[in-house]
């Protein structure tokens, strides 16, 4: 293989990486906080392109104010989630959590099909996600570096919110003990508000992002890569946002780069994606940036 | 109380009380109503199954699609016959052993429980270390290899587009029967010294490790035996459906079954029962909702989609609402259904001596 | 007399921490030895490498000569050594008489077939097994309650349940973690007498972790004291009692209620 076509297979998989981590910190930062695998994230993920579409091709507002008002339904959506299906349940069993969202995604998904019907739609794309440059002998669509980009700019964000704002500090607090942190008088409801917003407007950037990488719209689009994102979030630790970035790129990157060295067996890549899951899994339970727990006997 | 002798006779009539039910739903009920009791029956026969490890064993398994799918396709692979399968391997020719086996239905699906098992059990020997959402991640991502293997091995499963024509075998003597083996066979299993250990392991591993309860043993043995009858319930779905292929094995598939025993209670096999009936009637009867009704003079036209989205509203209340499940860890036994019809005849009395 | 168990110098660390340092300790058939030291000085962590929940990162254990250092939970319950713990862990949502009847499954004769399908060699075996097991509930006084759930029952009971527990595995070396902790003056002397009692009954070993100075003293032959991690201190009540490092290290701070 050409040098050039490996540059630009790295690429392609620090972009499709970068998508995976938007996505990944949303599972990671909803698990660190409530313990709950968030099974409705992929679906608010496929919310926002569909928002998008409707503000810009049915409305007919400007693509850029369009997106804006994508990411702010979007963010509501996932608080809106939380406040009806989550917290009613909050001291109940984890697995009926569970329930709940998978109840929310099948909610999610249909009302999709119901709103904004089940054909698939094509996706407006801006000249600025569809320039070309030639480098040399590989060519490459500015998709890619713009959702390297501005995933960059966008989790940078997420972490100073995290790690230098008192509202970063209240969300760090509750996902160390969310009893102590109420006792402290941190607004516990507000915080997990906060955290969903967060984690629903990353995946809205990655959804929107997504759609001008593969630019069709379906109810169902959510699921793989948010089931994905979801590994990438194990992968990396669970519960820990450098790791929910560092998986994401990690499983961006094997997945393409396992279809650049092994085109035969491409119909294997999504198998490869769980294989590295449940090598990580066994080998280092708590993912590569996760904290050990151990039990005290 | 009541005796064991007793109970095993009043198990025998519900048995023939059951059987002669059965026959009459066969015979008189229209085809699509047949074909809901069947999925109700086959549901239980999983969410039963999924109870044992999970419910009782307090492993979080999520690989139950993926076993279906293993009993799905070898049973659908061993009913056809020879010529058919030759006819549809249109993508790549079967290959060797499949062209020439042939069963009959129930070898076909003791083989299907089998190879599941046998999956089972090579997955959970290492698996099994896990505990709790990583399990569950780990095993769904077991099942979802499963279903990327059926997506690519062309000359087995036919890849993508999947197995058509699979003769109808299943009826209703089928999937009750088989629901009903399953339950007696894990409610078995449950009440026994082995069923201990395995609800020990669940309430306290390293307490129930201590006492001398060989953990990887009693997990493996519990996961295995599950993906035994989820196997077994594949390979009844295949010929009720008559056409598979990977997709109907999607972790959608999982999180049904979860469903019904999260509704039907943790634990509780008379929950699992009745939820897995309750949830496929109410599936198939919210089906008008989206097909377009009338009421007066007001048309409600076809809205595709509604249907799911009544469900999984009704979903949400139930267990928003239902914390516990429906059944609220009920178990039916003989002993308390005479409590029950005691206390039916005699509520006008003062109860007497009744307090224990 | 040979010992029926031979701690040979061990010693565990966690990262940088040293748990527990040169730790030995022979014990010998029907001895009752009570383990003492302020909290964290690994009274605790010594049960936990014994029952294989921990392995020592230096040297060996041995149980009758047989080296189990390392050796899986389960398989040193096997060979005759149980436990309780400190933090009661009982089956909670599981009835009393099933919390004792579980005790009794690591000697389970009938296969898997046997026992779903309830053949007459289970049948018997199962019935032999509730018998044993109300009549260790009896010993506690806890026949009463064998339906309820474990859970229910008040703190003291749960001890005495998970001694009950213990017993059912037939171990010939029983290791209490603090029997008495919760458990008002009446209970505690009860509970003095009922380890005697079992120790005669069941020919057991018996080491004991306490903080009950009384417990300690009444029944205990030998005591060792731990601080840091290390023994400054063995012998007999007497002995300890009028060791001037002990005193200095541990019970001259609460000497008041020894």
């Amino acid at each position: 293989m050409s040098l050039s076509l490996l540059l630009q297979n790295i690429a392609n998989g620090l972009s499709l990486g970068s998508l995976y981590a938007l996505i990944a910190i949303g599972y990671t930062m909803v698990y660190g906080i409530l313990r709950l695998i968030n099974f409705a994230h992929g679906e608010i993920f496929m919310l926002a392109p569909y928002f998008l579409y409707f503000g810009f091709l049915i409305f007919h507002l400007p693509w850029w104010v369009s997106v804006v008002i994508a990411i702010a339904l979007t963010s509501l959506t996932g608080m809106l989630t939380e406040k009806i299906a989550y917290r009613p349940l909050r001291d109940a069993p984890r697995v009926s959590v569970l329930i709940s969202a998978i109840g929310v995604s099948f909610f999610l998904q249909n009302l999709a099909i119901v709103v904004f019907s089940g054909i698939p739609k094509s996706v407006h794309r801006p000249k600025f996600f569809t320039k070309i440059f030639q480098l040399g002998d590989i060519r490459i669509q500015s998709t890619l570096f713009a959702s390297i980009g501005i995933s960059i700019i966008v989790l940078s964000l997420l972490i100073y919110i995290v790690y230098r704002t008192k509202t970063g500090l209240a969300m760090r607090a509750i996902s160390t003990d969310i009893e102590t942190s109420r006792l402290m008088g941190i607004e516990v409801n507000k915080a997990i508000s906060v955290t969903f917003i967060i984690g629903s407007a990353l995946a809205a950037v990655g959804g929107i992002l997504w759609s001008q990488r593969f630019p069709q719209l379906f109810p169902t689009m959510g699921m793989i890569p948010g089931l994905k994102a979801f590994i990438a979030a194990v992968v990396g630790g669970i519960g820990s946002i450098p790791g929910a970035m560092f998986g994401g790129f990690i499983l961006g990157m094997s997945e393409i780069l396992f279809v650049t060295f092994f085109p035969g067996s491409s119909g294997y890549r999504d198998a490869f994606v769980f294989l590295i899951l449940i090598l990580i899994l066994l080998f280092k339970p708590d993912g590569i940036l996760g904290k050990k727990v151990q039990e005290k006997v | 109380m009541m005796k064991r002798q007793n109970a095993k006779v009043f198990t025998i009539l519900a048995l023939i009380v059951l059987s002669i039910l059965v026959y009459l739903a066969q015979n008189k009920l229209d085809p699509y109503q047949i074909r809901i009791l069947n999925l109700g029956a086959i549901y239980v026969t999983l969410g039963v199954s999924l109870n044992l490890i999970y419910g009782f064993t307090g492993q979080f398994s999520l690989g139950h699609a993926g076993f279906m799918a293993i009993g799905a396709y070898v049973t659908a692979l061993l009913v056809l016959p020879p010529y058919y399968k030759e006819m549809i391997f249109i993508l790549e020719p079967l290959a060797w052993p499949f062209t020439v086996i042939h069963a009959p239905f129930l070898i076909a699906l003791l083989c299907s429980g089998l190879m599941a098992a046998l999956a089972a059990f090579l997955i959970g020997l290492p698996v099994l270390r896990l505990k709790g959402d990583y399990l569950g991640i780990a095993t769904l991502g077991f099942a979802e290899i499963i279903r990327v293997i059926a997506n690519n091995l062309p000359h087995i499963t036919n890849g993508a587009l999947g197995i058509k024509g699979i003769p109808e075998f299943t009826n209703l003597w089928w999937t009750v029967g088989v629901a009903v083996v399953t339950i007696y066979i894990i409610k078995g299993l449950v009440h026994s010294s082995y069923g201990r250990a395995l609800m020990a392991i669940r309430e306290n591993e390293i307490a129930a490790e201590v006492i001398g309860i060989n953990l990887t043993y009693h997990k493996v043995m519990s996961f295995t035996i599950s993906a035994f009858f989820a196997g077994v319930a594949g390979g009844l779905f295949a010929c009720l459906l008559t056409t598979i292929d990977p997709k109907a094995f999607m972790f959608i598939m999982t999180y049904n079954i979860l469903i019904v025993l999260v509704l039907g209670g943790l634990g509780s096999i008379t929950g699992t029962v009745i939820a897995a009936f309750l949830y496929n009637f109410l599936l198939e009867y919210l089906r008008p909702i989206e097909a377009g009704f009338q009421i007066g003079p007001i048309v409600f036209p076809a809205i595709p989609g509604l249907r799911m989205v009544t469900f999984s509203v009704v979903l949400l209340v139930l267990i928003i609402y239902k914390q516990s499940g429906l059944m609220g860890g009920f178990e039916f036994s003989w002993q308390a259904f005479f409590q029950f019809v005691n206390k039916l005849f005699t509520k006008k009395k003062p109860t007497e001596g009744s307090t224990s | 007399m040979r010992e029926i168990l031979n701690i040979d110098n061990i010693t565990i660390k966690f990262g940088g921490l040293t748990a527990v340092k040169n730790f030995i300790l022979k014990v010998f058939p029907g001895e009752l030895i009570g383990i003492i030291g302020p909290n964290g000085a690994g009274k605790t962590t010594i049960f936990n490498m014994i029952t294989g929940i921990y392995k020592p990162t230096v040297n060996k254990i041995y149980f009758q000569d047989t080296d189990i250092t390392g050796m899986k939970p389960d398989k040193i319950a096997k060979i005759g050594i149980a436990r309780t713990f400190q933090n009661v862990r009982l089956m909670e949502n599981l009835t009393v008489i099933d919390n004792v009847m579980i005790g009794f499954h690591l000697h389970l004769q009938s296969n898997l077939l046997s026992a779903i399908f309830k053949f007459p060699g289970y049948a018997r075996e199962e019935e032999n097994i509730y018998q044993k097991s109300i009549e260790l509930l009896e010993k506690v006084d806890l026949e009463e309650y064998k339906l309820e759930k474990a859970g229910s029952l008040p703190y003291g009971q749960q001890r005495k349940l998970e001694i009950v527990r213990a017993l059912a595995t037939r171990p010939k070396l029983l290791l209490l973690d603090e029997p008495a902790a919760g458990m008002n003056p009446q209970e505690t002397k009860e509970l003095m007498r009922f380890i005697q009692e079992i120790r005669e009954d069941f020919n057991l070993t018996i080491l004991l972790i306490e903080h009950d100075m009384r417990v300690v003293m009444g029944i205990c032959e030998r005591i060792l004291v731990l601080n840091y991690g290390e023994t400054i201190a063995e012998g007999n009540p007497e002995e300890i009692q009028h060791n001037p490092e002990v005193i200095k290290a541990y019970l001259g701070v609460e000497a008041t209620y020894a």
